[in-house]
């Protein structure tokens, strides 16, 4: 049993790995072909952005919302506040692997720190006792890592579920979730509920903004592809971005 | 007695030069102050929008440069229109954003709001004031605000939340409109959009 499931995660590690790589070498094209900055070197294949972006669209608003919004009336605020936090400390060792890939040893060690504290006096993570104790959270993944590395963004994509990703982040997000402790959980039931709630855990927390989006775009698919790009900028130059041109 | 009196009246004046809210003092104050009024107000929090767009437009309105934001949103093209047109695209837009940035506040009205520490020189024209909502079990949420000095006081001419500009957001939205049918149809398309928010939230009550 315990031999299949290793030998299961090997396989399932090896395949996505290589799709990994895969994504990455042509992240690393995508990066070094891109040249100008207007809208349509940016986002190439509109057309199909578009598409994927009104098949979003349709499950969220027919599933994966109305899923959040019972998730949010039902749950009472502390039982949201201990999933969230369980969740963050799940993530707080990979933050500060990426926090090392990046040469922030300072932040690595915060998180270390983080995940020890929260994982004892926290109880599994359930508690956020390091942000009370003065241990910032820091917001890390592999595809800021590979920007900080130095590879360009490459085309904008929108996809069904996980949403809008350049090139260079859905080869980000396939190395993220290819070391997810979460996948690693061997009760297959456990797994998969720990990650759906998780990712109703994520849409249910993004429930405020449905309304600030959707009042304010003249046109909602552009309004949230830009509205990545920026939050993305402002993610890999952890919160202070240079900035860009006036007018 | 007219050299007395003018004595006197730039004395008024360099006081209230001198007086001058710094602009995290007053970013500070005005968002204390919003926050505390939106969560006071039983209306506003069960949904009554006009209550709140309201509140914005009195509290808030007066210390944003909108014509410096309407300029920002739209880039190159701003110096391309005539004086007629940036004034009714400002006026639009205003309306635009009063309500967008409205909704940003009331989605975060049960943070906590952390204002950053201040690094400014004297001779400083443009600030940037950083603030932090605080929310239970998730990442704090970045909100800053550009501020830049004008002669009676200090205004915001960018708010940022979570990295993302809700003046800048509209750049290429505001370019493609200006392909389509110049900048008169892009005027004509934010009206069109406040028209129909507006009759949508009338429709709802």
């Amino acid at each position: 049993m315990m031999n299949a499931s290793a030998v299961l995660g090997w396989n399932r590690h090896g395949l996505r790995s290589a799709l990994g790589a895969c994504l990455l070498s042509l992240a690393l094209s995508a990066a070094a072909a891109g040249g100008g900055d207007d809208e349509s070197s940016r986002d190439p294949y509109e057309g199909f952005n578009r598409a994927m972006f009104a098949v979003n669209e349709n499950l969220d608003r027919f599933a994966t919302k109305p899923l959040a919004q019972v998730y949010d009336a039902a749950v009472p605020l502390p039982g949201k506040v201990g999933v969230g936090n369980f969740f963050g400390t799940v993530g707080d060792a990979w933050i500060g692997v990426n926090n090392v890939f990046q040469g922030k040893f300072g932040d690595a060690a915060v998180d270390a720190g983080r995940l020890a504290i929260n994982l004892t006096l926290g109880i599994f993570g359930l508690f956020d006792v390091a942000s009370e104790l003065g241990l910032e959270k820091h917001d890390e993944d592999f595809g800021q890592t590979m920007a900080v590395w130095g590879v360009g963004d490459g085309p904008y994509l929108f996809w069904p579920i996980i949403g809008p990703r350049n090139l260079r982040d859905t080869a980000g997000w396939v190395a993220d979730i290819s070391v997810d402790p979460i996948g690693d959980v061997s009760s297959i039931p456990l797994r998969n509920s720990l990650m759906a709630l998780r990712f109703v855990d994520i849409r249910s927390s993004l429930l405020p903004t449905d309304k600030v989006i959707e009042e304010a775009a003249l046109d909602k698919y552009a309004y949230v592809r830009d509205a990545y790009m920026q939050r993305r900028r402002n993610q890999i130059y952890d919160g202070r971005p240079p900035r860009l041109d006036d007018y | 007695m007219k050299r007395i009196a003018g004595f006197i009246a730039a004395l008024l004046f360099a006081t209230v030069v001198f007086a001058q809210e710094a602009p995290d003092v007053m970013v500070q104050r005005v968002t204390d102050e919003v926050l505390d009024l939106i969560r006071k107000d039983k209306d506003i929090q069960t949904g009554h929008t006009q209550k709140l767009l309201d509140l914005v437009e009195k509290k808030v309105l007066p210390n944003f440069n909108f014509t410096h934001m309407t300029a920002l949103a739209l880039g190159k093209e701003w110096r391309k229109a005539s004086p007629q047109q940036q004034q009714q695209l400002t006026a639009e837009f205003k309306i635009l954003l009063v309500r967008t940035y409205s909704n940003a506040l009331s989605s975060y009205k049960d943070q906590k709001v952390v204002y950053k520490p201040l690094k400014m020189g004297a001779a400083d024209t443009d600030v940037l004031i950083r603030t932090e909502l605080i929310q239970p079990g998730s990442k704090p949420v970045q909100l800053d605000y550009s501020l830049e000095k004008m002669d009676a006081a200090w205004k915001v001419y960018d708010v940022v939340v979570a990295g993302i500009s809700l003046v800048t957001n509209y750049r290429d939205q505001f370019a493609q409109e200006v392909r389509n049918g110049g900048i008169d149809g892009l005027i004509a398309s934010i009206a069109a959009k406040n028209k129909s928010l507006e009759t949508a939230q009338a429709g709802k009550k």
